[in-house]
């Protein structure tokens, strides 16, 4: 049998049948749902009158719409609640298990997945979100979709599908002091650029990867899309199993004796071939901050902000002049010089619990610089944010002048009542520095939850691995 | 689903290379629990002044007249001709509904992002790669009026003036969308073959259907 990539096991694992052209159907072990882009797929059923091929495959969440400040008050936008109760009702009609508002275990849909074990190696993983890659930290195939796909996977458990090239991105060595998962990626990021994983799924592999936590690889999958990737993968290692082992949704007794032997074959074979290959060495890379509309748009915090007349290509040297009129900066300024507005640490790239006892050791004992208006720390599920209390995080972030909040994607993307202002600037650790992502004429820094917070102290972004 | 035969129809130049679906359809529009209506509110950052809520009637917005969109040469277009990467961000299907809502059939690009690429097809919505030199040449040669035909069953794109361009697509995606098929009744005539295989899945992986 010749030599298989990772994603080429997991390909041929769910291959129900295939077309001449190649296309394959594929069978879909998991689907999360959320409430912004399911309610036309329930819709869809109910107008054709089918029903979910498999219920237990599905678990849903809301977590886009939400508010993060007090529950017990409800949605007060009669628009986003009304996408809430429809998911409720959806899920109630169809008899698909939901984590209510209420829940303690509701939060991001891919914080919860990984966390409940509802997510789990060797699965084909989807959702109605683009950051389901996210799950590929596990050595599964997890791919976002839309909501045609999301009907499709509930009537038949199935999608048609193409296969995708193999790319592999290997980080040699180690990372320095004060860089990150969230640095490891932006860089790759700004190496490859935001279509350079288009028609591919990337498997990050090599030394910095395998010494990143199950936290950090998520962090990395996460934003594989952001390089164009719709699927991230991470291979198999005791890291991987350490981390599902008793969680609730995971097998229990001889069946996790039979899935841990079958999960450690999810590695890429030694003579595998892939399509496309790229190295790093780790210890280069620095704490990375985005300049621009665009996650390529990144450069070092000892960096200055690119000049579009060293650009030679029209279009993007106009795309470079579009991205600093939006935000307001000036070509070869300082990175280190741009003051912010708002901190934001949270959503599904950097939200978990390593991610919050990270950003408040940087806080501990300090106080939010008085240019800077609002901090908030929004915990990626309500256990994530029960366990960061249980430690005393909390108590630090608010003592440092950080809101508290309850979890949601919040102001990732900016649908429920947090968001910037026209204007505003904000150090944030989220996924996207698009125009208008985090609010109308809002201006985005993408930063690890240490860079995140080490400017909310000090008004302005600085190089965390000079911290003290 | 809408087919797609051939159309003959002008081009809207949105000369913008990385056009995301945040950009294609603001976070605000996407609290609907409905599928239709997106059009008014397609490109609402770059299309209005003003900040756009759901619901909101557009017909008095101010425009922001410089934008491709508000210019009177191009209204009419179903063909969206535009850079590489379109589509890239968010899985939102909302992008290629706000498009269809508006009018487009067709998009012409060097390169799309993989989801927003294969929503379309689920929208009845063509969309074609063509070479970065291709779309440069169209580009300059797109103004006020001009036309492109489309054929998707001869897989051409025809010029008033000018050569033939022929581009690739999936045969099993342009038979589908040639005769507007139903993905999901298709994969349910394929419901023997799925349940085989989750026979023979239960046996290597038993955790799965616990």
């Amino acid at each position: 049998m010749s030599a298989k990539t990772l994603y080429d096991k997991l390909w041929d694992d769910h291959v129900v049948l295939t077309e001449d052209d190649g296309t394959s159907l594929i069978y879909i072990d998991r689907q999360l749902i959320h409430e912004v882009t399911s309610p036309q797929a329930f819709e869809g059923l109910r107008l054709a009158n089918r029903k979910p091929w498999r219920i237990d495959c599905n678990l849903a969440v809301a977590d886009h719409n939400v508010p993060t400040t007090e529950r017990s008050v409800g949605i007060t936008d009669p628009v986003a609640k009304l996408q809430v109760e429809t998911l409720d009702k959806n899920c109630a009609e169809f008899g698909i298990t939901e984590f209510d508002m209420g829940d303690i275990r509701q939060g991001i849909v891919h914080v919860m997945g990984p966390e409940q074990g509802a997510t789990l190696p060797g699965m084909t993983v989807v959702c109605g979100d683009s950051h389901t890659s996210t799950h590929g930290a596990s050595g599964a195939l997890a791919f976002g979709i839309g909501t045609s796909e999301v009907e499709h996977a509930l009537a038949t458990q199935c999608l048609t599908q193409k296969k995708s090239k193999n790319f592999l991105i290997k980080v040699n060595g180690s990372v320095g002091k004060g860089v990150t998962a969230k640095d490891i990626v932006l860089a790759i990021i700004g190496e490859i650029g935001t279509a350079g994983g288009t028609g591919y799924a990337i498997e990050f592999a090599g030394e910095a990867i395998a010494a990143l936590s199950m936290e950090g690889r998520m962090t990395v999958c996460n934003m594989a899309i952001e390089a164009g990737a719709r699927t991230g993968l991470i291979a198999v290692d005791d890291t991987t199993l350490d981390y599902y082992r008793g969680r609730p949704y995971a097998p229990k007794g001889d069946h996790w004796l039979i899935a841990e032997r079958a999960w450690q074959k999810l590695h890429s074979d030694d003579e595998a071939v892939f399509d496309k290959t790229l190295e790093l060495d780790a210890s280069t890379i620095k704490p990375q901050v985005t300049w621009g509309t665009s996650p390529e748009m990144v450069v070092s915090i000892d960096d200055t902000v690119p000049n579009p007349l060293d650009e030679f290509d029209a279009v993007k040297q106009q795309s470079m002049q579009n991205a600093l009129k939006y935000m307001g900066l000036t070509a070869e300024q300082p990175i280190s010089s741009i003051q912010i507005d708002k901190v934001f640490i949270g959503s599904c790239t950097n939200s978990r619990i390593e991610d919050l006892r990270a950003a408040a050791a940087i806080v501990e004992g300090k106080q939010r610089a008085e240019n800077v208006s609002l901090a908030m720390v929004v915990a990626g599920s309500g256990l994530v944010k029960q366990q960061a209390e249980s430690e005393g995080l909390d108590k630090i972030f608010i003592a440092a002048g950080f809101e508290w909040r309850e979890p949601g994607c919040s102001m990732c993307l900016a649908m429920n009542a947090d968001k910037l202002e026209a204007g505003e600037r904000c150090a944030s650790t989220s996924n996207r520095n698009f125009e208008g992502r985090q609010g109308y004429g809002g201006r985005t820094h993408l930063v690890s939850p240490e860079m995140a917070a080490a400017a909310g102290i000090v008004g302005h972004f600085v190089d965390v691995r000079e911290w003290n | 689903m809408k087919a797609f035969t051939k159309i003959t129809t002008k081009v809207m130049p949105l000369d913008r290379a990385n056009v995301d679906t945040d950009a294609i359809i603001p976070k605000q529009f996407l609290k609907s629990i409905r599928r239709a209506g997106f059009g008014p509110y397609l490109f609402d950052e770059w299309r209005y002044q003003d900040m756009g809520e759901p619901e909101m009637d557009c017909t008095n917005r101010p425009l922001k007249t410089e934008f491709v969109l508000n210019n009177a040469d191009y209204q009419g277009a179903e063909i969206l001709l535009t850079r590489e990467n379109f589509g890239c961000g968010s899985s939102r299907e909302h992008a290629p509904w706000a498009l269809e809502d508006y009018g487009f059939r067709a998009i012409i690009a060097p390169s799309f992002a993989d989801i927003f690429y294969n929503n379309c097809f689920k929208n009845g919505i063509l969309p074609i790669v063509l070479s970065a030199e291709q779309v440069d040449s169209l580009f300059k040669q797109v103004t006020a009026g001009y036309q492109l035909s489309i054929d998707l069953e001869q897989q051409s794109i025809t010029p008033e003036k000018g050569e033939v361009l022929n581009f690739t697509i999936d045969e099993t995606r342009k038979y589908r969308l040639y005769n507007g098929l139903d993905d999901i009744a298709l994969t349910l005539l394929q419901s023997d073959a799925i349940k085989a295989y989750e026979v023979e899945r239960q046996e290597r992986a038993p955790w799965l259907f616990a």
